[in-house]
């Protein structure tokens, strides 16, 4: 359990996919204008990174990996170069059926993430979550707390720059840094205070 | 709409349409890996030819393409590509490929292959996409390689792993300032190359969202 909860915290705060790997930046920077949609974006992801990367783990575990297809008499196949293309078919598709089931049985949630499903696809958080996952060898167990986990991290980051960029918009910025520029000298900021995770242990 | 000549598709994105420092696409990569200078150019190289080659072959296809299944045939293209680099990377430099780890994978999901996807090459025809797919690779090679530059000579005092500045742990004058090879600089330097950017090409500035009203008191600015 310990283990468990330790992993969870370590993709929160310490592995923070927005903060300190830069994934997901480009729809980090361009979504992040309102805390309400922050928000909404944010939970999306979570929704999505807790069922592809689990999801990928059967899938690299069953069919991709080395020696995987034993189970159908097959030892001998290694599939792993296919994994790029399996996951993002993976990914594409479970934003599909997710975006299709949300529309049928929650039309409020549906509503409330609608604009967002979509560009989960090419999220690249959600990409990497399941690189990492197989970069890293989780078991089913670790690479569902660490797709819950990673997607939180990413959320809380989105949630957090959308905080500060609204103050941000009532101060007087210098003109060539205003729009882009300050939101990237933010986002190092942010990633500084959150350099200060990185001893802790648990 | 005129059609855009090949010089222009070429030298576009370099400066006054950068896809990094502009068009916000494909930054994830450009921080992660440039904390030296070599991943930095296997990566602008890598994300180079797989922008320019899957326009090409996104272009040649374009009136086929059904448009409510389009983004599926583009992302099935560019992974097709990009599993080819990774294999070869893999193949003939490991060590640097697994340096490199997830993000040669998420150069599928980087936002400027599959907005040059959308944007250029669904409309114009091969040869130029292919132009095109090469200018966005070089704005953002240029971009790479400038932060590359950056924190590796003065992050390490070294260049593709050569000692440039001689450190001080070594009996040389340069303190190494290891900040810069930490995430948080990779946002403050590409905050700043934004603003000297727009401080040459002025017409880039963004309008400010909300401007302070003159001559107000205090309390009523809020």
């Amino acid at each position: 359990m310990e283990h468990y909860i330790s992993l969870f915290v370590r993709s929160i705060f310490i592995e923070n996919m927005a903060l300190s790997f830069f994934l997901g930046m480009c729809t980090f920077i361009a979504i992040s204008k309102k805390v309400e949609t922050a928000i909404g974006l944010g939970i999306a992801v979570i929704v999505v990174q807790t069922i592809t990367v689990p999801a990928n783990n059967l899938i690299y575990t069953w069919l991709l990996r080395d020696g995987a297809l034993a189970w159908a008499g097959m030892p001998e196949v290694d599939l792993s170069f296919l994994g790029l293309l399996s996951y993002i078919g993976v990914i594409a598709a479970i934003v599909q059926i997710l975006e299709m089931l949300l529309d049928k049985y929650v039309p409020s949630l549906y509503n409330a993430l609608g604009v967002f499903l979509p560009l989960i696809t090419v999220n690249c958080a959600i990409m990497a979550g399941s690189l990492f996952m197989v970069e890293r060898d989780y078991n089913l167990a670790e690479s569902t707390v660490y797709g819950i986990g990673s997607g939180a991290s990413w959320a809380l980051a989105i949630a957090l720059l959308a905080g500060i960029r609204e103050k941000l918009k009532y101060s007087d910025v210098p003109e060539g840094l205003q729009g882009l520029g300050i939101t990237f000298i933010t986002i190092g900021l942010m990633s500084l205070g959150f350099m200060s995770f990185s001893g802790v242990q648990l | 709409m005129s059609q855009p000549t090949v010089k222009e598709v070429l030298l576009n994105p370099i400066f006054n349409n950068n896809p990094i420092g502009l068009q916000i696409l494909g930054i994830c990569s450009a921080l992660a890996v440039t904390s030296n200078l070599k991943t930095a150019v296997v990566m602008s190289i890598a994300l180079t030819l797989v922008t320019a080659f899957s326009s090409m072959f996104i272009s040649m296809i374009r009136s086929q393409i059904p448009g409510s299944i389009r983004m599926i045939v583009q992302m099935v293209i560019i992974a097709s590509l990009v599993i080819v680099v990774d294999q070869v990377l893999r193949a003939y430099a490991f060590s640097l490929a697994k340096q490199l780890s997830v993000f040669v994978g998420l150069i599928i999901t980087n936002c400027i292959v599959m907005g040059r996807a959308e944007a250029f090459a669904m409309q114009n025809p091969p040869i130029l996409s292919f132009m095109d797919g090469i200018g966005n690779g070089l704005g953002y090679s240029a971009m790479l390689l400038t932060l590359g530059v950056i924190r590796e000579l003065f992050g390490a005092g070294k260049l593709f792993g050569f000692e440039i500045l001689s450190l001080a742990k070594d009996g040389g004058w340069y303190v190494p300032n290891g900040m810069l090879l930490l995430p948080p600089s990779a946002f403050f330097l590409i905050g700043l190359i934004i603003w000297a950017l727009r401080t040459w090409k002025t017409e880039q500035v963004e309008a400010p969202a909300f401007k302070m009203a003159p001559q107000v008191i205090n309390k009523e600015a809020y």
